[in-house]
């Protein structure tokens, strides 16, 4: 069959390439019909060209959109019925290893960072690359899963890093990812307080399940928590970072979530004399995303509120569609924006 | 129900000196005929695929279906007519003698020399076609088109904004079409070469559906070319 891939090109160019592929095939693969596409900000750090002129002649060109669901189309060992509607992993390892996860093993490929991601007519995917999205949770929820996955894989990470005072969290950063992190947090240790810190007030607006929302140049001199967990990601990482430093008690953890194009200074005395450990997590596996399905099923209220990060969703049938979606995500502050995949 | 047709019943006149219809040419190794077929098997929404081919080479197209494709539970390969026409007129026949006609039934017909559509033009020819009752699939004329009846001087310049190329699939509600179709005269039948003028000229609206110009018929060796060089031009990000 020839799949049509869509890729970028350069920045802000996409094209059409023709891609043939074989339903006849040893191989245990499932074609799956791409639904709802969610933009990252790591696709439109690609889209925009901010990776640098080496990455991008690099990567380039690459279908980009690592967030999405689809349905079943064609499984040739008819294990999942044609129609079933999936959670497309994009971490695909090529070797597994006791120690380290398959989001670390540097043999992994990721979907849409050098190898084609979730933005083609048909994706095939091995069968262990899908999870079944469960009836009653809305497709455009489950294409955002993958960020979903993110918030757990870092507090996965954590739980089995930190101690066990887990009083009170901070989590840096009133985007996306810090709004998943923390509606994570309060589900889970619904008697600990999650404390959200950030720097717009209309963005802190929509935390309201949080016990306490602080804008960063307000914070009480005399707060204290136990545990950080940094989502704000490129310059701004270090400002939070060192802030989180301030605030901790010693021997806390500080999850770092969010990317930096550049390396950042850190008060490392500080987190010398407190016993900081800081935990690093980057992408997730199908673990992350099997508890993260599991979770939106057992609390039904969770995809609600995911539901408050729709931005827009924009139908596309045409390449200049898909411009027109990422430009309008990078003038839109608050939510994801999602692409209804008619193309 | 919903029924795709891959009319196949070419012999390749156009593509100078080879030995078999351009449909079984293989692009990567694997007959233009069979991705195109794949392209419709992987929507589940047709009950049926009907390939229509020439008689002497029906055991032929068995024959690529089974070693390129996995499932051909679905598809049924079936002799071709006189002419496009009538060679859908075969195809509906074989519905209406093995399935029954139902008012809503609609037929995707389909070129299988052209391997390139999308899941999107399948999509909305069946919403079309459902909603419509005839469906062309068209994309925008890009040359400015000359009208000349006597081939040696224009007769007309028609405004190119209102001018189209056809391209397939042409979708159809089946009841309709037989309706029409019989109803020609022959010599009627013998001038259409186009199934959706079928409906024009008996006064009914045909929707359009967008193309795309990759789209492409793969009919003389200049095509084959093209469609070489766009599977071919790929890296390897996959």
């Amino acid at each position: 069959m020839i799949n049509q891939v869509y890729r970028l090109v350069s920045p802000r160019q996409f094209e059409i390439t023709y891609k043939d592929k074989t339903l006849l095939t040893n191989e245990d693969f499932v074609v799956i019909r791409p639904l709802y596409l969610s933009i990252c900000a790591a696709d439109q750090r690609y889209y925009t060209g901010s990776r640098g002129k080496e990455v991008m002649r690099k990567k380039l060109p690459m279908s980009l959109i690592h967030e999405g669901v689809g349905k079943v189309v064609y499984d040739p060992r008819k294990m999942l019925p044609v129609g079933t509607m999936v959670v497309m992993i994009p971490n695909s390892p090529v070797e597994s290893d006791d120690i380290i996860a398959e989001n670390y093993l540097t043999t992994s490929k990721f979907l849409s960072s050098g190898y084609d991601g979730f933005m083609q007519d048909y994706v095939f995917l091995n069968r262990n690359r899908l999870v079944e999205v469960p009836n009653g949770i809305n497709p455009i929820v489950a294409a955002m899963t993958e960020l979903f996955t993110i918030a757990m894989h870092a507090i996965t990470r954590f739980e089995s890093k930190s101690h066990n005072r887990r009083d009170t969290f901070g989590v840096w950063g009133d985007g996306n990812l810090g709004f998943i992190t923390s509606l994570i947090l309060k589900k889970k240790y619904k008697d600990s307080k999650v404390i959200i810190f950030g720097k717009t007030e209309y963005k802190l607006n929509n935390f309201s399940f949080v016990d306490e929302v602080y804008e960063i140049d307000k914070i009480p001199e005399d707060l204290i928590i136990n545990h950080g967990f940094e989502c704000v990601g490129g310059k701004g990482s270090q400002y939070a970072i060192n802030q989180i430093i301030d605030c901790i008690s010693p021997e806390g953890t500080i999850s770092i979530l969010g990317v930096s194009e550049y390396p950042i200074e850190l008060n490392t005395r500080m987190i010398l004399e407190k016993g900081i450990t800081m935990i690093g997590s980057s992408r997730s596996g199908r673990e992350d995303f099997v508890m993260s399905i599991d979770f939106m099923k057992a609390y039904p209220e969770v995809v609600d509120y995911l539901q408050t990060l729709i931005g827009e969703v924009h139908e596309v049938k045409t390449i200049s569609d898909i411009n027109k979606a990422f430009e309008q995500d990078l003038k839109t502050s608050w939510g994801k924006t999602i692409m209804d995949w008619k193309i | 129900m919903i029924y795709a047709e891959i009319l196949a019943g070419g012999k390749g006149s156009r593509m100078g000196n080879i030995n078999m219809p351009k449909q079984f040419l293989t692009l990567n190794n694997v007959p233009i005929i069979i991705h195109t077929i794949e392209k419709f098997l992987l929507n589940d929404r047709f009950e049926k695929i009907l390939v229509i081919a020439p008689k002497e080479w029906i055991n032929h197209t068995y024959n690529i279906l089974n070693k390129h494709i996995q499932e051909i539970d679905r598809v049924i390969v079936i002799e071709g007519g006189y002419d496009r026409n009538d060679s859908i007129m075969s195809g509906v026949k074989y519905i209406e003698d093995n399935f029954g006609l139902n008012e809503d039934d609609i037929i995707v017909t389909h070129d299988s020399v052209r391997p390139f559509l999308t899941h999107r033009i399948i999509e909305e020819n069946i919403e079309a076609a459902l909603k419509f009752g005839a469906v062309d699939t068209v994309i925008e004329a890009i040359d400015t088109i000359i009208q000349s009846d006597d081939k040696d001087v224009i007769t007309e310049i028609p405004i190119r904004d209102t001018m189209f190329q056809g391209q397939t699939p042409q979708s159809f509600n089946i009841k309709k079409l037989v309706k029409h179709y019989s109803s020609l005269l022959e010599e009627e039948k013998k001038i259409l070469t186009d199934a959706c003028k079928i409906f024009t000229i008996k006064g009914d609206k045909v929707k359009l559906v967008k193309g795309e110009v990759f789209n492409i018929k793969i009919t003389t060796p200049y095509d084959f070319k093209v469609a070489k060089a766009f599977i071919q031009g790929w890296d390897s990000n996959d």
